[in-house]
C-alpha cells in the first residue's frame, strides 16, 4: 500500500488534489458550525444547485466557468438571505424553489447547447465530481490557497463575534455588533466555499462537506470553540481519508468523501449517546 | 437630565400602527416596568429603546451622555439557543464585545468584567458547563451576566420570568433588585406580571392601544388603569 501511495504521491495532480483537499474541507468545516446552528444548512444546500446551474451557463457562453459561477453564486447567496428575512415567499419554500430551479435550467441548457457527444459524464462529472480534483491545474490550486486563507483569516479576527452573533442576534445587534453585516459575509463566504469545494466533490455533495462535520462534532463536545475545532479535525481527515481511499481503490472521490463523513457521524452520535448515559 | 425621553412615540409592527402617543422619561437609578396585554406593544416599545425598531413618529432620545454602549439587554431565549453547544464562560464573554473599539480577542479587562459578573450571578462555579442543559433559572442567570458585562448603566430586560417556576421567579427578581438598589443599575423590563412590578418598581408604564398610565408607582396604585386590571381579577 505504501508504495503504491508514494508511487502516487510522485504525480503533482495528486499533491494538489490534497492541498485543495485539506483546505476547502477546512473552510466548509468553519461555516458550517455558523450555518447548521444558526438554521441555515439549506441555504448551502441551494447554494449548491444554483453553482451548477451557473456551471452549465458559462459552458454554454464559453465563459471560465470561476469568472461566472462565482459571481452568480454570491449574488443567489445574498437573495436567499434576504428571502429568509422578510418576504412572501418563506425562507424554506424560497430556498427549494431556487435550487431546483437552477438544477432544472443546468441540466436544459447542458442538453441543449452540449459540445460533448457524453452529455450525461458532463452532467454527471458537474454534480459528483468524479475526478476533477485529480486534474486541477497549479492555478486551481492556487487560487484555492487564497481563498482558503482569506476564510481562515476573517473566521479567526472575527471569532468570537461569529460566536455572538450565531448565538443571539438580536442581543449582538443591541449592543452594536452588526449582526446583518456578519449574516451577509457568511453568505458570501459560504458562497466562496462552494464554487471552490465543487472541484473536489461536485455539486450535489458539497453540502454534506458544510453539515455533516458540524454536527458530529455537536454530538459529543459542548462548548463552541471545541465544537469549531473538532468539527475541522473531523473535516480534513474525512477528506484526507477520502481521497486516499479513493486513490486506492478506485471509487470516485466526492461520494468516497461523503462516505466518510457519515461514518465518522454515526460514531459520534453514538459516543454522544454514551457519554449522556 | 433624563436618561431616556421618549417623545409622542408611535409605533408600527409590519405597516399597523399598534401603539401612539408614548410619553415619558427614564432617570438614573429608576427601576420602569412596562406593563399591558399581549400584543399591546410592550415588546416593540422595547425594541424600539434598543434602536433595533424605528419609531413610525416621534423620537427616543438619549440624555446625561447614556451611550448604546453602556445599555444591556436580557432578551428571551429563542429556538437557535435551546440545543447551542456554548459554555457559561462562552456566552457571558460574549457580553462584553460591546465596547466599540474592534479587538480580534477578548482583553484582560473583559476577562476580568466576566469573572467578576459570574460571581456576582453566583455562576463562576458552573462556568464550563454546557449552556443548553443548565436549568431556566441558571440560563437566564448567566444571560443577565451577559448583560452586565454588555451594561454599567442602564440594563433592558424582555419578560425575564417567562417560563420560569415561582421560587426561581422570586430569586431572579431579588437579583434584579440588588442591581436597581445596590449597584445603581437603571431598569427597563418588560413584563406581564404586574403583581411583581407594583411590588418592586419604582416606575409604571401601563400601555394598551394608547399608553394608558405613565408615573411613579404610588400614583399607578391609585389610578384608574390599575383597578380596571385589578377589578378585572388579572394578574395582579
Amino acid at each position: 500500500m505504501f508504495e503504491t501511495l508514494s508511487y502516487y504521491f510522485q504525480f503533482d495532480f495528486v499533491k494538489y488534489a490534497f492541498i485543495a483537499g485539506i483546505l476547502v474541507s477546512l473552510c466548509a468545516a468553519l461555516l458550517g458550525v455558523s450555518l447548521v446552528l444558526k438554521r441555515y444548512s439549506m441555504i448551502g444546500d441551494g447554494l449548491s444547485h444554483v453553482a451548477f446551474g451557473a456551471i452549465a451557463i458559462a459552458a454554454v457562453l464559453k465563459i471560465a466557468p470561476m469568472y461566472f459561477t462565482l459571481p452568480v453564486t454570491i449574488i443567489a447567496a445574498v437573495i436567499l438571505l434576504r428571502m429568509g428575512q422578510n418576504s412572501k415567499i418563506k425562507g424554506d419554500a424560497a430556498i427549494a424553489m431556487l435550487s431546483v430551479g437552477a438544477l432544472a435550467v443546468g441540466y436544459l441548457l447542458m442538453n441543449v447547447f452540449s459540445t460533448n457527444a457524453n452529455i450525461s459524464g458532463d452532467v454527471c462529472t458537474t454534480l459528483f465530481g468524479s475526478t476533477s480534483i485529480l486534474t486541477l491545474s497549479a492555478t486551481d490550486v492556487y487560487t484555492c490557497i487564497v481563498l482558503a486563507a482569506v476564510v481562515i483569516t476573517a473566521y479567526i479576527l472575527f471569532y468570537n463575534r461569529i460566536f455572538a452573533v450565531t448565538f443571539d442576534e438580536s442581543f449582538a445587534s443591541a449592543t452594536g455588533t452588526k449582526s446583518s453585516v456578519y449574516n451577509l459575509s457568511l453568505a458570501i463566504l459560504t458562497a466562496v466555499v462552494i464554487v471552490i469545494a465543487m472541484n473536489l466533490v461536485g455539486a450535489l455533495l458539497i453540502s454534506a462537506l458544510i453539515i455533516f462535520p458540524a454536527l458530529s462534532a455537536m454530538r459529543v463536545f459542548r462548548s463552541f470553540r471545541s465544537v469549531t475545532i473538532c468539527a475541522s479535525v473531523i473535516s480534513v481527515g474525512c477528506s484526507l481519508a477520502g481521497i486516499l481511499v479513493s486513490v486506492l481503490a478506485d471509487t470516485p472521490v466526492g461520494a468516497t468523501i461523503v462516505a466518510a463523513d457519515i461514518i465518522i457521524f454515526i460514531i459520534f452520535a453514538i459516543a454522544g449517546k454514551l457519554r449522556k448515559a | 437630565m433624563a436618561l431616556i425621553s421618549c417623545r409622542n412615540v408611535s409605533l408600527a409592527y409590519e405597516g399597523n400602527t399598534i401603539v401612539t402617543g408614548i410619553d415619558f422619561t427614564v432617570n438614573q437609578g429608576d427601576y420602569l416596568c412596562i406593563v399591558g396585554e399581549n400584543g399591546s406593544g410592550k415588546s416593540t416599545l422595547m425594541k424600539a429603546l434598543l434602536g433595533l425598531k424605528k419609531v413610525s413618529q416621534g423620537d427616543i432620545t438619549f440624555g446625561d451622555s447614556l451611550k448604546k454602549k453602556n445599555i444591556g439587554y436580557l432578551p428571551q431565549q429563542t429556538e437557535v439557543q435551546r440545543d447551542f453547544p456554548a459554555n457559561v464562560r462562552e456566552v457571558v464573554l460574549s457580553g462584553c464585545l460591546s465596547s466599540g473599539r474592534f479587538t480580534p480577542f477578548y482583553t484582560k479587562e473583559d476577562k476580568q468584567k466576566a469573572d467578576k459578573n459570574m460571581k456576582l450571578l453566583g455562576i463562576k462555579d458552573i462556568e464550563k458547563k454546557c449552556y443548553r442543559e443548565l436549568s431556566g433559572g441558571q440560563q437566564q442567570r448567566v444571560l443577565l451576566a451577559r448583560a452586565l458585562c454588555a451594561a454599567d448603566r442602564l440594563l433592558i430586560l424582555d419578560e425575564p420570568a417567562a417560563g420560569l417556576d415561582p421560587v426561581v421567579t422570586e430569586e431572579l427578581y431579588s437579583i434584579i433588585n440588588s442591581l436597581n438598589k445596590a449597584h445603581g443599575m437603571t431598569i427597563i423590563m418588560v413584563s406581564h406580571d404586574i403583581g411583581h412590578a407594583v411590588s418592586n418598581a419604582t416606575h409604571i408604564l401601563h400601555i394598551g392601544n394608547t399608553p394608558l398610565f405613565c408615573g411613579t408607582k404610588e400614583e399607578y396604585l391609585s389610578s384608574e388603569a390599575f383597578r380596571r386590571i385589578s377589578g378585572k381579577g388579572g394578574e395582579a
